[in-house]
């Protein structure tokens, strides 16, 4: 029996804005009045190391999503995407930022990362579906790199229980008023590199009833 | 009815101004920090004193003196924390309170940023006084005011429990009213409570002994314990392992009692009442088996025959978290039905490379490691203490990382020892002012030969940036003294004592040299400002940049700056944008090979 109407597993590098990403999120559920529960990274991880958070959409259990339970993985990250692959259903969708971002491991040479094809290649198998976005440039097109994870945000919109403006309002909420402009144009740019038709996501959306 | 998007330790804050508390106490440390964080900005609004103390014996000491005034106070800490104010805790539980007093310590099952995973829920059993172990942000805010309510009634301390995936949760919480009125806080004398004389404490342990049923009569009644009588096959659970157990019972949608637990004594009535129904049960919690055990004892009054698994029987682990996969595979097992195996990743995940958390870029601890290992030589002996710091345990020049301020007393018992190799250890500057000033005041006393560098980057950064008193600034952003760590370096009994800027590389080592050559001991305070806080201040220093005297010597690589990476295909290093300017990595490079980049 299902327990959570959408599971969402966020992954990332320390700085890289996953823990304000889930939040905006979870915010937006709670404007709409779904049950949300997530789980934060916190404390010694945060520097320059994996980071990963879990939202659960609907959900009225604990915060953490069950391994082989995810529904996405959202991944600001490639290689932080396959380490936390194994969260992924076997219906789940991969959302990938492609671009590395390489740790001491690497910069001092006792590590290698591994070209984006190994990457890819394994959480392909994994999951349904994977949609890859190359969302540092696009956050820079919309006039600041920092706003990657809002990108990966637009990303996200088409594939959950959630209306868009929800995230908007939301989002509006969570920056500062002189960063909204641009937050509002890497959303769209995430949003509009999804070529998906959004009708039967929509309509599923509309018949979500809770309590 | 409000709901608000709450982080679990925001939730708890939330509760201790609807219970309407008076003073809150505590020291940072994951996963409890955001607890007073969240407080500290409200603080004037709703007239509460919320303070970070200088360690967690005196946060409790402090809540207690404004509890005996008759006001409602908490005191915050990690798990660990409560190690240090064990003491006044034990013997608290003998005086009793007047305002209620919430001790609020987070579990962290798994470490995720600990050095054990102990279960304070035994501390209330050693205390003898009641615990809450709530299982999800909501419940921790709601247990919040009921345990102040709780404290009260029965004039006992009282301990709230979450773990990691609680205080660092967030849910939507319905949140009440903050409570603004509060009684005028009077300390009334009474020796025969207040004074823990042995004439005193007798009767006082008697009474503690006599709560006892009191205790057990106000949780029996409390509403945090769920009992749902179904198949003859049960799951008994506690805390957030609870909502695991659900969601896999859920899962499995399997014809299954159970007892959801959230006070601690566990209720009697309701345990036995189960317990008699069921004829097989299995017991889900985090860490140690304090319910199973409970559960052993009520089953040999009222179920001789029952079948009792948990962790004994090996089906619970008894470290690391739990989630709702390990609930469900252990109640399949129960219930013979099957398991479900995780997904693998196997050959996949072992391309990956590690991602460990490092010091920043241009981090002056990194700097100062660099110039002890260049002083000291890598056959020297390096006690290391708990912080950011202890990140760069790659650097060899941490050897040990035991609790908070045992870097100078870890290093004082080698040299007792006999050892007689060179000695430098490091502790970082809140953590010398939590427990290092006494191993400082005891290394001076009994003559230990050894240096002590304080790493001073003037906050608490791995929690989070906390001030501490070094920093001049109170939790709530006040002007206050600034203590002088050389001062006390000086006035604790250390006479070779001084203070370098690690960015400045030469001098640093200079100074390490001659604090090692010192008959006696030596301290070194190295003073940088953390490069997050530096950043945060709108503090740019310019870039660095490889030129083309570069070598590929990899001296520069080696020191472990995130900022330098190395490039195969030129073999010659490279200064990426993480760069902060710190310009420790241009008095390293032996080429003058790296230079700061240029005014276009």
């Amino acid at each position: 029996m299902k327990t959570s109407e959408c599971d969402i597993v966020v992954v990332g590098v320390g700085g890289q804005g996953v823990i304000m990403l889930t939040s905006i999120i979870g915010k937006a559920a709670l404007k709409a009045g779904i049950p949300v529960r997530s789980a934060e990274t916190h404390g010694m991880a945060q520097r320059g190391g994996s980071v990963i958070n879990h939202l659960r959409i609907g959900c009225v259990f604990g915060p953490k999503v069950p391994i082989g339970g995810a529904d996405i993985l959202l991944a600001l990250e490639p290689a932080e995407a396959l380490r936390n692959a194994h969260y992924l259903s076997k219906d789940g969708i991969a959302l990938v930022n492609i671009n590395p971002v390489l740790p001491c491991t690497v910069t001092t040479g006792q590590s290698r990362y591994p070209p984006l094809e190994e990457i890819l290649d394994p959480l392909e198998r994994i999951c349904k579906e994977i949609k890859t976005v190359d969302a540092t440039k696009l956050a820079v097109k919309a006039g600041n790199s920092q706003m990657m994870n809002v990108v990966m945000l637009g990303v996200l919109s088409k594939y959950i229980p959630l209306r868009e403006e929800m995230l908007i309002e939301s989002l509006s909420e969570s920056v500062p008023a002189k960063f909204l402009e641009v937050n509002r144009r890497a959303f769209e740019l995430g949003k509009s590199e999804m070529q998906e038709d959004r009708y039967a996501m929509r309509q599923k959306n509309e018949s979500l009833k809770f309590q | 009815m409000m709901r608000e998007y709450l982080l679990g330790n925001a939730a708890i804050a939330r509760g201790i101004l609807e219970a309407g508390a008076g003073v809150v106490t505590g020291y940072p440390g994951t996963p409890a920090s955001e607890i007073v964080e969240t407080l500290a900005p409200l603080a004037k609004k709703y007239n509460v004193h919320v303070e970070w103390s200088v360690n967690e014996k005196v946060a409790l000491e402090v809540a207690i003196g404004a509890s005996w005034t008759g006001t409602r106070t908490a005191a915050v800490m990690k798990h660990v924390g409560l190690n240090v104010a064990a003491d006044p805790f034990m013997t608290l539980a003998y005086t009793g309170v007047r305002g209620g007093l919430v001790v609020i310590t987070s579990d962290d099952p798994f470490c995720h940023s600990s050095q054990n995973e102990q279960d304070s829920r035994r501390y209330a059993q050693f205390a003898c006084i009641p615990c809450m172990d709530p299982a999800d942000p909501q419940e921790a805010k709601d247990m919040t005011l009921y345990a102040f309510e709780l404290s009260e009634e029965l004039e006992l301390p009282v301990l709230l429990r979450p773990t990691t995936r609680v205080s660092h949760a967030r849910a939507d919480v319905e949140v009440g009213e903050i409570e603004e009125n509060r009684a005028k806080p009077e300390f009334l004398k009474n020796p025969v409570r207040w004074v823990a004389l042995p004439a005193h404490a007798r009767p006082r342990h008697s009474v503690l002994l006599e709560k006892q049923a009191a205790i057990k009569t106000a949780l029996e009644k409390s509403p945090w314990n769920q009992l749902v009588l179904r198949g003859e096959l049960g799951v008994i659970a506690s805390g957030i392992s609870g909502l695991y157990a659900e969601e896999a019972i859920k899962q499995l949608d399997a014809d299954i009692s159970i007892l959801h637990i959230g006070t601690f004594p566990p209720p009697d009535g309701l345990c036995s009442e189960f317990i008699r129904h069921v004829n097989k049960v299995i017991v889900i919690e985090e860490l140690e088996p304090v319910l199973e055990e409970y559960v052993e004892r009520v089953a040999r009054v009222h179920n001789l025959d029952l079948n009792i698994l948990g962790k004994r029987t090996g089906h619970i682990p008894r470290e690391g978290e739990l989630d709702s996969c390990i609930a469900r595979n252990a109640i399949a097992s129960m219930v013979n039905l099957p398991l479900v195996e995780s997904p693998s990743l196997g050959e996949a995940a072992a391309i990956l490379p590690p991602r460990p958390p490092a010091l920043c870029p241009g981090c002056g601890h990194r700097a100062v490691y660099y110039a002890i290992r260049k002083a000291f030589g890598k056959d020297a002996i390096f006690p290391s203490d708990i912080g950011c710091y202890t990140l760069a345990v790659d650097m060899g020049t941490i050897d040990t990382c035991l609790c908070m301020g045992a870097s100078i007393t870890l290093a004082s018992g080698i040299r007792f020892s006999g050892e007689e190799r060179d000695i430098c250890c490091s502790i970082g500057d809140s953590t010398f002012l939590h427990t290092g000033l006494p191993g400082l005041l005891n290394a001076a006393y009994n003559r230990a030969r050894i240096t002590i560098a304080i790493l001073d980057n003037s906050t608490t950064a791995m929690t989070g940036h906390q001030p501490h008193p070094g920093t001049g600034v109170t939790a709530c952003g006040d002007k206050t003294k600034a203590v002088s760590i050389v001062s006390l370096a000086k006035a604790l009994g250390a006479d070779f004592v001084e203070t370098v800027d690690p960015y400045d590389v030469n001098a640093t080592i200079e100074t390490f040299r001659r604090a090692k050559d010192y008959q006696g001991l030596s301290v070194v305070i190295a003073k940088q400002v953390c490069v997050i806080n530096e950043r945060r201040a709108g503090i740019k220093r310019k870039p660095f940049m490889v030129n083309e005297n570069c070598t590929g010597c990899r001296e520069c690589v080696e020191f472990g700056c995130p900022a330098i990476e190395f490039e195969e295909d030129s073999d010659s290093a490279r200064i990426n944008m993480l760069c902060t300017g710190c310009g420790v990595c241009a008095q390293i490079c032996p080429y003058d090979a790296i230079e700061v980049v240029k005014d276009r």
